[in-house]
């Protein structure tokens, strides 16, 4: 799969070549060009910050189609629980999920189950200590993504466990199989996806070589069918076996909760996040054991593919979490191995380092001070960088030239002027 | 060696909300240039808790950084009050911070010694009344 494959992708007809995306990407990994946004892609840690802000909206998230079920004999939708959030008066998570069978999926199996696994292995983990603390939770793609290429001396405190997707999607398959006696091929796991971030990782993971999710639909894709076949339900069936501590996961908080211990930090929105990730990269954060890091403010439920506002829906997820039993899902013999990444978390050191050759990168970087001097700070993004920082980083890297800043441009020709007058 | 580069901070003592903003700038540009992650992490944390001792202690000062292929040579100087006895300041857990910089968690000191133990080098000339500069080496271990 393509290393750099991204959910997050440029509508160029749309985009008027404004500075709003520009400005608002955490990595700095758009410039504008020739009057058009371009995504940077190995920097690129699909967050879909700049699909929240983009007026134009030409910023958009490939995601699959519902039609797409027809390739495979039996099909198992596994929602987020971010998608019980989006409904008004709802009463129990079964008419989403008996909603979803009437779109035409085989049956349904909720992510939020599987959360109570990757919680109780969490726990367990822990309670081992094994792990080196504080663990940082590994369940948004977008923070292990950040992690990966900006925080080297954090790659070791991830959690190496699969995000609650993965393992609801093994989950889902193993009993289809077990049920149909279909081949694994012939069984397609569709994801109901509350952000891009999770869409990239289903198609090119960090954890895993391959993906057990087959495809990803957009909650907002899928909301209108679904809402209106929900609103027509004869019967309903009795779908729903999560417990309050997995549909939790949807709100910021909510898996930090599920480690039943105090010593516990949850943070959320993409700039929050970065500056707990400095304070813990400088050992400022102490006396905490697990940290949960949402890419979205408010947790899943602030996920750009979905339809209702955050809080609306955090309060919804509460409202439906009332009365619920704690957990209903429980590990069984061999479930925490089968839980374990498959892959290691290394550092991207390429992604941000001016070059290999450090004496090489050392003249680049007195070059940029120097060009950064003459650059009028004013931050303005005219340029097509986010920063005067960020267009003498490009100048050394041989992708702007100075006269892409408009200062520096008037500047010139004023020179030019003034030598042409000197010589009438 | 002839191509350093050298950044210079000015830290200010008015504001301690303030304190590691010049080891934060000198993490990110360490990351630009493919410094070890041991090595960057070392810099931040004695570099910070150094600003840090500055703010609570002589009122802000400067940073000058050296940054060689094997090294990083750092000199914060202030014209603090002076440290009476190095040797005390040097011993764990002995503090002469105010209580109002404790209760945000600071001044456990933990500050000098935690200094030494990421640096490969460290050294202190102060004089009472007039001021103290301290020197600091993080080397790339090879």
């Amino acid at each position: 799969m393509n290393k750099y494959y991204h959910s997050v992708q440029l509508d160029a007809d749309r985009c008027c070549g404004c500075t709003n995306c520009l400005k608002r990407c955490p990595t700095e990994a758009i410039r504008v060009h020739d009057g058009k946004a371009k995504i940077l892609s190995e920097r690129c840690i699909d967050c879909g910050e700049c699909i929240r802000i983009c007026p134009h909206h030409a910023k958009k998230a490939n995601s699959n189609k519902l039609e797409e079920i027809i390739q495979y004999k039996y099909t198992v939708a596994i929602p987020a629980p971010a998608l019980f959030g989006q409904f008004n008066n709802l009463e129990s998570i079964d008419f989403v999920l008996t909603g979803l069978k009437q779109l035409g999926f085989d049956d349904v199996f909720e992510v939020s189950r599987a959360a109570e696994l990757v919680s109780e292995a969490t726990r367990k983990l822990i309670k081992e200590n094994k792990l080196k603390k504080p663990i940082i939770s590994s369940a948004c793609p977008a923070v292990v993504r950040l992690i990966k290429i900006r925080f080297p001396e954090l790659c070791d405190n991830v959690m190496p466990l699969l995000a609650p997707i993965e393992v609801a999607a093994r989950v889902a398959r193993r009993r289809a199989m077990e049920k149909t006696g279909l081949s694994r091929e012939q069984i397609g796991i569709f994801f109901i996806s509350p952000c891009p971030a999770k869409v990239t990782e289903i198609h090119a993971p960090n954890s895993t070589e391959k993906s057990e999710v087959d495809a990803a639909i957009a909650i907002s894709k899928i909301y209108p069918e679904l809402t209106q076949v929900m609103d027509h339900l004869r019967e309903v069936e009795p779908l729903g076996q999560s417990g309050l501590m997995g549909i939790g996961w949807a709100t910021s908080g909510g898996e930090a909760a599920a480690m039943l211990g105090d010593k516990y930090l949850a943070a959320d929105g993409i700039e929050n996040v970065i500056r707990v990730l400095e304070e813990l990269e400088d050992e400022h954060i102490r006396g905490v054991d697990f940290i949960e890091l949402n890419a979205c403010s408010g947790g899943c439920v602030g996920g750009v593919l979905n339809v209702e506002n955050a809080y609306v829906a955090q309060a919804r997820i509460q409202t439906l979490r009332k009365f619920l039993p704690v957990s209903l899902n429980h590990m069984e013999d061999g479930d925490l191995e089968r839980m374990l990444w498959e892959n290691e978390l290394n550092y991207d050191a390429d992604i941000f380092r001016l070059d290999k050759d450090i004496a090489k990168a050392m003249n680049m970087m007195s070059e940029m001070e120097e060009i950064l001097e003459g650059l009028p700070h004013l931050d303005c993004g005219s340029c097509g960088a986010p920063t005067c920082r960020a267009l003498a980083e490009d100048i050394v890297r041989g992708k702007a030239k100075e006269t892409d800043c408009i200062f520096k441009l008037r500047e010139k020709i004023q020179n030019v002027y003034d030598q042409l007058k000197g010589t009438i | 060696m002839s191509n350093a580069i050298h950044l210079h901070y000015e830290v200010s003592g008015e504001d301690f909300t303030r304190a590691g903003e010049a080891s934060g700038a000198v993490k990110k540009r360490l990351k630009s240039l493919g410094y070890s992650p041991d090595a960057i992490r070392r810099v931040a944390i004695a570099m910070y808790e150094a600003e840090i001792n500055m703010v609570i202690h002589a009122e802000g000062g400067f940073c000058d950084v050296d940054i060689y292929p094997d090294r990083v040579e750092v000199l914060l100087s202030d014209r603090g009050p002076g440290i009476p006895d190095v040797e005390k300041a040097m011993q764990e857990g002995y503090s002469t911070a105010p209580a109002n910089v404790r209760s945000l968690g600071f001044g456990a000191g933990m500050g000098l010694p935690n200094i030494k133990k990421y640096s490969d080098e460290m050294r202190i000339d102060t004089t009472i009344g007039v001021g103290t500069k301290l020197y600091l080496t993080v080397r790339v271990n090879q």
